[in-house]
């Protein structure tokens, strides 16, 4: 297996025994980017290969001078393009701020330039995280690696693709309805949204700053464990960041015996055929290892996703209506003022943020808001009650993380809430500011990844970690890669 | 028809904390443009904000001096509109559930005592300062997300009159408390107006008007009067007053429309999900409390009390923060409160009125006036002396110390000078001297007058008194 395709921990472990160098690492994946970047895609900004080197470079030095930061000191990794990285240009894949280019680091990206990690490049993604098959880029495009002809899913497809096909060795998304475990399900990696204020959101440009959280996105729930215990941090410039004691990778442990699995059949039962059998071995797999099945039974799913949609509409209304062109970004000008706005915001949204900006503008607006917004609140409130019973009786609640796999690219939706009505299985976790997770469970008889969801309750980043993680020493299905097209014949290990 | 006018105000005053309300940069007025600010202020992509701690305590003073009842649990909401001052698009306010609510404050005016009800108090931040130049609008973000509060009254005002001694006894309560500077030339107070009429009588109020953005006490009476009288004349002819936004212009002394209802903005408010609800337990409310600076009305029952000033006395000096700060300050080297009292509500002010100047441009120290006033007690000068003395001071920013060796101002206290002088007026005029000796007392009063001439009016007359009774007597 090349050092493009390998596993963080693995990398990590290989650094430590000085058998790789980080500029190996870093040479094999910038030469995957060079294979694979032309039909998957993924990235809206690459650095310069030199600044990618040199800061390998360092890192073999602290390895030699016997000072390694951390596990993920010299690994190669993407960030998402909502992540703001000074000096360099943050798009959130808008034409709005093609140009923009930040003045100060979000907090995530100073911890992994504290730990060592080698920024690769922005990942793409849909046009500030709206949309779940990243088709909504106005700036590049994503498609998956297992069939370039299917998407990768949305929004951090660019983080899901680029780490499924070795372009990063890890990344990190953002989720806000399942914006993280969705692509993570469609390429077939682990996927991972932390409990919401566990990972600071200062410097991430806010979709939906309730729901919004920023995750890892790799090869092996390891990876995630490692990756986690950097970013985890208490964050005194977010108001939301809560003081949270981690150590998630030296507590991994794969004793999963006795743990409680909610299900809620329906949910299962509402997916493809290919999909629902994945699923159903997946849990015979579970109880195998010595868990118990409880059956849950949510009633909440129509409300839930109409309630997503209310409340993240109306906090993007509010979060994007910064982007006017006055102090930051593209500007288009008008004869006056109000003009300059029309035109700045009417050129650079895309279609999709324009939709979700007038949704959350009417949701909010007076006359409407008792109906809506205050009624999606109180959904809210309910929803989370619905989980605090659920855990009463389990452990983590299990599902599938989409009704069905990747799909054809271009593929026309007859309307774009069935777009919204697609992803049901993810935003709950959002909503209840729960953690959750979507590791690979399968494979559809296309081809095409299946992807597990195990939502935990909060702060219980551990038990997650735990059973995904008991669960890949039993399965596969994470160990597979897609073919890449341009791979050389002598693989290496 | 006699009509009344009905006025409610919205004050908004800049809190004096040394950092802005949801970061840390600098309050400091006067910086350069764009200097004191930062990727949140400047509402940069993904900046989020952070409740300033001081600025919660600081509204809690304000509220518990106003009389408010101080909520345990409050939130942040966002007001959203488009505005090129405001860069987040959106500003961090309160809507349902601010800090403070129902409180008063008693105020004095057209003769008498009112109270005025104050419906709430809300924390907010200020929005950028747009800079017109031949070239383009121009701004500066340097004010943006400076703390504010919102002081919204009832409308229990029905006098221009009233409506500026509330404003003028709101600022002395933000200063007393020294949670705003108030400086007005520098927009740290400033005032919207509700003006409604009503014929005199009736119970219903009519539509109100908001005047917006006055920044002094002569903008708020005078646009208050033209308001007025423009109401009571479209009434008059008939017509029906529209429920508007007004801005009142200076420069043309007339109120020129902003926009009606019909086109107000629908400000969408929500909570921040930015900020968490803000619970502030009774603790910390009592600890704000008890370290709540002096109030004017507790300072006056203690000047009356230990101090034994005049009721007169006691209001004047509390009336006017300033004042009262340099008053105790002069206390501190001059401890003789109804002496210094005096000098400061008579003397000082009268200084102070013909120039029309405010305490804080005195020239001079508090400790100067109390050299001044030790000057007077030791007999070094006399009071009349003392007063031509502090007009100086006042002229020319000099110690008194330098102004009485100047001008050789001290009284002649040696004595055998003063005998000296008493001898030579004794001499000159024997009359007199026979008068007082037939036993016509009066005829002292000539002879001291004498001797206070011939030293130009140095010498204490007490002193000479005695020294010619004593010549007399021999
Ligand atoms: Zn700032």
């Amino acid at each position: 297996m090349r050092l493009c395709d390998m596993p963080l921990y693995q990398l990590s472990a290989m650094l430590d025994e000085k058998s790789i160098s980080a500029k190996e690492i870093a040479q094999d994946v910038m030469k995957r980017i060079g294979e694979a970047n032309a039909t998957v895609g993924g990235y809206i900004t690459i650095l310069d290969e030199k600044e990618i080197m040199e800061s390998a470079q360092k890192t073999d030095e602290r390895i030699a001078a016997g000072a390694r930061r951390s596990k993920i000191d010299g690994i190669p990794y993407a960030l998402k393009d909502n992540m703001c990285t000074k000096g360099i240009r943050t798009t959130c894949s808008s034409k709005l701020l093609e140009n923009f280019v930040p003045v100060y680091n979000a907090t995530v990206y100073e911890h992994l330039i504290n730990a060592g990690g080698v920024l690769v490049g922005k990942a793409d993604m849909d046009e500030f995280a709206m949309g779940s098959a990243n088709e909504n880029s106005a700036l590049s495009f994503t498609r998956n690696p297992w069939d370039t002809k299917k998407v990768a899913g949305g929004s951090s497809g660019g983080s899901s693709a680029t780490v499924a096909s070795g372009q990063a060795v890890f990344s990190l998304g953002s989720d806000t309805g399942g914006s993280i475990r969705l692509p993570a399900s469609f390429c077939g990696i682990t996927g991972f949204k932390p409990t919401y204020s566990a990972v600071p959101r200062y410097g991430v440009i806010a979709f939906a700053s309730s729901l919004d959280q920023v995750g890892p996105l790799t090869k092996d729930i390891r990876d995630t464990a490692i990756v986690l215990d950097e970013i985890v941090k208490y964050d005194d410039k977010d108001s939301t960041s809560a003081k949270i004691a981690t150590n998630y990778a030296q507590n991994l442990n794969n004793n999963i015996k006795g743990m409680r699995i909610g299900v809620d059949a329906s949910l299962v039962e509402a997916t493809d055929e290919d999909t629902k059998a994945a699923v159903l071995t997946a849990i015979e797999k579970f109880k195998e290892m010595g868990c118990k099945i409880v059956d849950l039974s949510f009633n909440h799913n129509e409300i839930m996703v109409a309630a997503y949609y209310i409340i993240s509409s109306a906090e993007a209304s509010s979060n994007l209506a910064r982007f006017d062109g006055m102090t930051y970004g593209v500007r288009r000008e008008g004869e006056n003022v109000i003009d300059t706005y029309v035109n700045t915001r009417s050129w650079g949204f895309g279609p999709e943020v324009k939709r979700r900006i007038m949704m959350g503008t009417f949701v909010l607006s007076s006359g409407y808001y008792d109906a809506y917004y205050k009624k999606a609140l109180q959904d809210r409130t309910l929803i989370k009650h619905n989980f605090d019973a659920a855990f009463e009786l389990c452990d983590c609640v299990l599902s599938p993380t989409t009704i069905f796999t990747a799909y054809d690219a271009g593929k026309k939706l007859e309307h774009p809430t069935d777009a919204y009505m697609s992803d049901v299985f993810t935003p709950m976790a959002n909503i209840a500011g729960l953690p959750a997770a979507s590791i690979p469970c399968g494979f559809a008889k296309n081809g095409m990844p299946i992807g597990l969801q195990l939502i935990g309750n909060s702060y219980q980043e551990q038990t997650l970690l735990n059973m995904a993680y008991a669960y890949q020493q039993e399965t596969d299905f994470h160990l597979q890669r897609p073919k890449m097209t341009g791979e050389g014949e002598k693989d290496e290990v | 028809m006699k009509y009344e006018v009905v006025i409610g105000l919205e004050i908004h005053a800049e809190l004096s904390t040394q950092s802005k309300v949801f970061c840390g940069c600098s309050t400091a007025f006067g910086a350069e443009p764009n200097t004191n600010v930062c990727p949140v202020c400047l509402g940069m992509p993904g900046a989020l904000p952070v409740l300033n701690k001081k600025a919660v305590e600081y509204i809690v003073r304000a509220g518990l001096a106003l009389n408010c009842e101080i909520a345990n649990y409050s939130k942040m909401d966002r007001k959203n509109y488009f505005y090129p001052d405001l860069p987040k698009a959106y500003q961090i306010s309160q809507f349902d559930l601010p800090f403070c609510k129902g409180g008063y404050l008693n105020i004095q005016a057209d003769g008498k005592e009112h109270t005025v009800g104050i419906t709430r108090i809300h924390l907010e931040e200020d929005a950028g300062k747009l800079v017109h130049t031949p070239g383009g609008t121009l701004v500066d973000y340097n004010r943006s997300s400076m703390p504010l509060i919102e002081i919204v009254s009832e409308p229990d005002m029905r006098s221009a009159k009233q409506a500026v001694e509330y404003a003028k006894a709101i600022r002395n309560i933000l200063l007393f408390a020294k949670v705003s500077n108030c400086k007005m030339q520098e927009g740290a107070l400033r005032f919207d107006a509700n003006v409604s009429v009503r014929p005199f009588g009736s119970k219903s109020y009519g539509t109100r008007t908001e005047i917006k953005n006055l920044s002094s006490f002569k903008m708020l009476q005078k646009a208050i009067d033209y308001e007025y009288q423009r109401q009571v004349s479209m009434i008059e002819k008939g017509e029906k007053i529209r429920q508007q936004t007004l801005r009142w212009n200076e420069s043309s002394n007339r109120i020129i429309a902003l926009r009606s209802k019909e086109d107000a903005h629908d400000y969408r408010y929500f909570p921040d999900p930015d900020l968490l609800p803000v619970i502030l337990s009774d603790a910390f409310i009592e600890d704000v409390r008890s370290k709540m600076p002096q109030m004017p009305e507790e300072k006056k029952k203690m000047y009356i009390e230990q101090f034994q000033l005049s009721e007169y006395d006691a209001e004047v000096l509390t009336a006017n923060s300033e004042l009262c700060a340099f008053y105790e300050e002069v206390l501190q080297d001059y401890n003789e409160p109804k002496i210094a009292a005096n000098w400061v509500n008579v003397e000082l002010m009268a200084l102070l009125n013909q120039s029309d100047m405010l305490v804080e441009e005195l020239p001079f120290a508090a400790c100067d006036m109390a050299q001044l006033l030790q000057n007077i007690q030791s007999g070094k000068i006399s009071g009349k002396m003392g007063k031509g003395v502090l007009a100086d001071m006042f002229e020319t920013g000099k110690s008194p110390e330098e102004i009485i060796s100047a001008k050789g101002l001290s009284q002649i206290s040696d004595t055998a000078e003063l005998e000296k002088i008493a001898d030579e007026v004794l001499a000159n005029n024997p009359a007199s001297v026979a008068d007082y000796r037939a036993g016509k007392e009066k005829a002292i009063g000539f002879l001291v007058g004498q001797v206070m001439k011939a030293t130009k009016g140095a010498a204490n007359p007490q002193s000479v008194n005695e020294i010619l009774r004593t010549k007399l007597n021999e």
